[in-house]
């Protein structure tokens, strides 16, 4: 008897298809994405924070940190802008069009080298003489930051050991009542030496071989900005009101257009049809119904957050007017796509609950792209998610104008109209036949 | 191709000619040609899977032909001009279950391009048409059985075509309700509608049609009115079935007057009422006594069976 049962209940699950999919293929495929993101961490794979350095300083001490920082694996340093194709080399970030590019999103972080740092680099007591490094980040990026600072004291304690040196010289002068000539001559050839061998060390090529390690110290003096976030009231939660919006979006949109389904086993597509309504005008009504469901909810999510979370909704309206019409409209397609496909509501249910998970998981609906590898972070592209969610991070985080959301309106208006032709492509089976 | 005008210069309203459907290797419609004139009611009747409801579908559009075409009022079915003259209910429940009946008749009217005022009537004409007007107001999903059905022809028919088709009104229906559907069909015809009707109850096809298509595998068998089938196939031929008391000899006195005796009962056809008299006058002369008599004509079912050799329920 319970052979019988066991044996139907696998029959059963053999030839439902969605079923299978739902206890086989989800899993593997989540375990998948989850073991690429955060599976990396403990390696060299480390997505690394991209920084723009500004010297002001131009100093021999200065240099060596930049030299240093170009080194350090975790941080991809940038101080000048990339030179396009058949153009002179353009000039130097300045502190401005650092602290510019930081608010735009371009990078989650930019150090400022003053001038004057080079004159006491490093201290091992506060004093009111010594010029701070100034670090400007995007507090949407929390963990970029806090990198920087601690990297940073770790590449001073490597690529400033000569000028350490001639610190602990002073404060060993100064303790031990002043120095011999002898003792003061054979200090100063030391340190010369010790120079040259940083020379020498920056002359050559990276070999890997820098050490690691944190090595907090506050050997040098920083001054830390978060340039967006200072006027925020709370950084994420505009983000994870995109973010969850747009997944939960995919859910409504996939479940609302299975109407099709509902309609098409009942006969009544087939009544409609028969009256003379087309396919691309049925469509185009259930899209535009999809439409303005998928408004009212992010319109009330964005309500509830204002509400509550104190998101600044109502001094961004158009920003969120065009965002929440062109994701909408996106999902919506994304929803009439899954119908179209799709043979039952289970398959649909099935289909709908893999594809809305995975994109969610590599667009950065479950957590932000920052921290996954640079090659995900490429992939997450893909997936509308990353540009609707980027688009409304221009908006509430970063306050930018309606105008510059062009690339995630083009390409989510892109999606939406791929996604259309595809479902009016596959809804000519429920045509005559 | 045949003309699709009467001599009068009448067209036809309904014209089907040659055609055929096939789904794979399988024929569902084999080359069917029938004229459905004005005010008729033409039965379609065969067995499931006899190619009934494809036919329907070709002319409503929903089922492309192999060959052939289907004119409605000499214009191509396909044509808007003609769609708007068709009305068809599917055999389906094709409704909006979350929607009321008000809101089901309201939506499948907008779909016909009704708007305004001429929508509302339509959707009072339909609630009084299928006696809903006191669940105008219910959803779907609260009706009963025959409730739903006969809002189901009521969706079907909110623009009110001058041609309708009827695809297994009753299935599933308590005998009430179909008579109240029965009720709805004959309503259709007095106001002068073309209605085509297919059913697999023959007593349906003879209560309601005047002319009847007898449909099998993809064709028509043969079609004209109840009493032309019946007189094709039987001429004037009726049945009696006489009960008589047992008695040894009543099998060989059945069969000495051409009869056959099954569960009892002995069954003689016979071609004038007089014949029955000579029965009668011979089993009481032969001692017999006649406990129970029925004469019956042969119908539509005993056509399709002579036809067929399949029963119709098959």
């Amino acid at each position: 008897m319970i052979a019988t049962i066991v044996h139907n209940g696998f029959l059963a699950l053999r030839r439902d298809r969605g079923a299978l999919v739902l206890c086989f293929v989800v899993p593997v495929v989540f375990f998948t994405i989850f073991a690429v993101i955060f599976g990396s961490m403990s390696g060299n794979s480390m997505p690394r924070v991209h920084v723009l350095v500004v010297d002001e300083d131009h100093s021999a001490a200065s240099a060596r940190l930049v030299r240093g920082l170009h080194r350090e694996r975790a941080l991809a340093i940038d101080t000048r802008p990339e030179s396009k194709a058949g153009q002179s080399q353009p000039p130097e970030y300045t502190a401005a069009t650092a602290e510019a590019a930081v608010k735009h999103g371009d990078v989650p972080a930019a150090l400022i080298i003053p001038a004057g740092f080079g004159v006491d680099p490093i201290s091992f007591t506060p004093g009111p003489g010594r010029k701070p490094i100034r670090i400007l980040h995007d507090s949407s990026n929390p963990v970029a930051g806090q990198m920087v600072a601690g990297l940073l004291q770790k590449v001073a304690m490597t690529s400033l050991s000569g000028s350490m040196a001639e610190l602990g010289t002073r404060y060993l002068a100064l303790a031990s009542g002043g120095l011999t000539p002898q003792q003061r001559q054979n200090l100063d050839a030391n340190l010369a030496r010790m120079h040259d061998q940083e020379e020498r060390r920056d002359a050559q090529s990276d070999t890997g071989a820098v050490a690691t390690g944190d090595n907090p110290g506050g050997l040098i003096a920083v001054e830390t900005h978060d340039v967006i976030g200072e006027k925020k009231k709370n950084s994420m939660i505009s983000y994870y009101a995109a973010a969850i919006g747009v997944m939960f979006l995919m859910f409504t949109a996939s479940g609302a257009a299975g109407s099709l389904l509902d309609e098409a086993e009942s006969g009544a597509l087939d009544r409609i049809l028969s009256a003379g309504v087309s396919m691309t005008t049925l469509l185009a009504g259930k899209l535009t119904y999809l439409v303005l469901l998928a408004s009212s909810q992010l319109t009330l999510m964005f309500l509830w957050g204002a509400a509550v979370f104190h998101l600044d909704l109502f001094t961004h309206l158009p920003g969120f007017f065009v965002m929440t019409v062109v994701t909408s409209l996106t999902v919506a397609a994304f929803g009439l796509l899954l119908a179209s496909v799709s043979h039952t509501r289970q398959q649909q249910a099935s289909i709908a609950t893999l594809l809305i998970l995975t994109l969610s998981a590599i667009g950065g609906s479950m957590f932000p792209r920052y921290i996954m590898p640079e090659t995900m972070q490429k992939l997450g592209l893909l997936s509308f998610n990353a540009w609707a969610i980027d688009g409304f991070t221009k908006v509430f985080w970063r306050d930018q104008p309606v105008w510059s959301l062009y690339p995630q309106v083009a390409v989510l208006l892109g999606f939406g109209a791929a996604l259309f032709l595809l479902a009016r492509h596959f809804a000519r089976r429920w045509e005559s036949v | 191709m045949a003309t699709s005008t009467l001599a009068s210069g009448i067209a036809i309203p309904l014209q089907i000619d040659s055609v055929v459907k096939s789904f794979g290797e399988v024929t569902a419609v084999a080359g069917i040609s029938i004229d459905v004139h004005e005010r008729a009611c033409l039965g379609l009747l065969g067995p499931n899977g006899a190619g009934k409801s494809t036919l329907i579908r070709s002319i409503v559009g929903r089922v492309r032909p192999d060959s052939g075409s289907v004119r409605v009022f000499g214009q191509p079915a396909s044509t808007p001009a003609a769609r708007r003259q068709l009305g068809w209910v599917p055999q389906e429940l094709a409704l909006y279950p979350l929607l009321t009946s008000r809101e089901n008749l309201g939506a499948f009217g907008h779909y016909q391009g009704l708007r305004g005022k001429a929508l509302r009537d339509a959707i009072e004409w339909c609630l009084e048409w299928a006696a809903l007007s006191d669940r105008a107001d219910s959803f779907v999903k609260t009706l009963s059985g025959g409730m739903r059905r006969r809002l189901n022809m009521a969706a079907g028919l909110i623009h009110r075509p001058r041609i309708v088709l009827l695809d297994e009104p009753t299935v599933g229906v308590d005998p009430q309700s179909r008579n109240r559907i029965f009720e709805m069909v004959e309503a259709l015809r007095t106001e002068g509608a073309t209605v085509i009707y297919t059913t697999h109850y023959m007593e349906e096809a003879e209560r309601l049609c005047d002319r009847i298509a007898i449909v099998d595998h993809g064709r028509v068998i043969v079609e004209g009115s109840k009493e032309e089938l019946v007189t094709q196939s039987f001429g004037t031929r009726s049945d009696v079935l006489m009960r008589l008391t047992a008695a040894p000899t009543v099998a060989a006195w059945t069969a000495a007057r051409g009869g056959t005796l099954q569960d009892d009962v002995a069954h003689f056809p016979v071609d004038r009422p007089s014949d029955i008299a000579a029965l009668l006058d011979a089993a009481a002369r032969d001692g017999l006594d006649v406990i129970d008599l029925v004469l019956r004509r042969p119908n539509l079912e005993s056509v399709f069976l002579k036809l067929t050799g399949r029963d119709l329920r098959q």
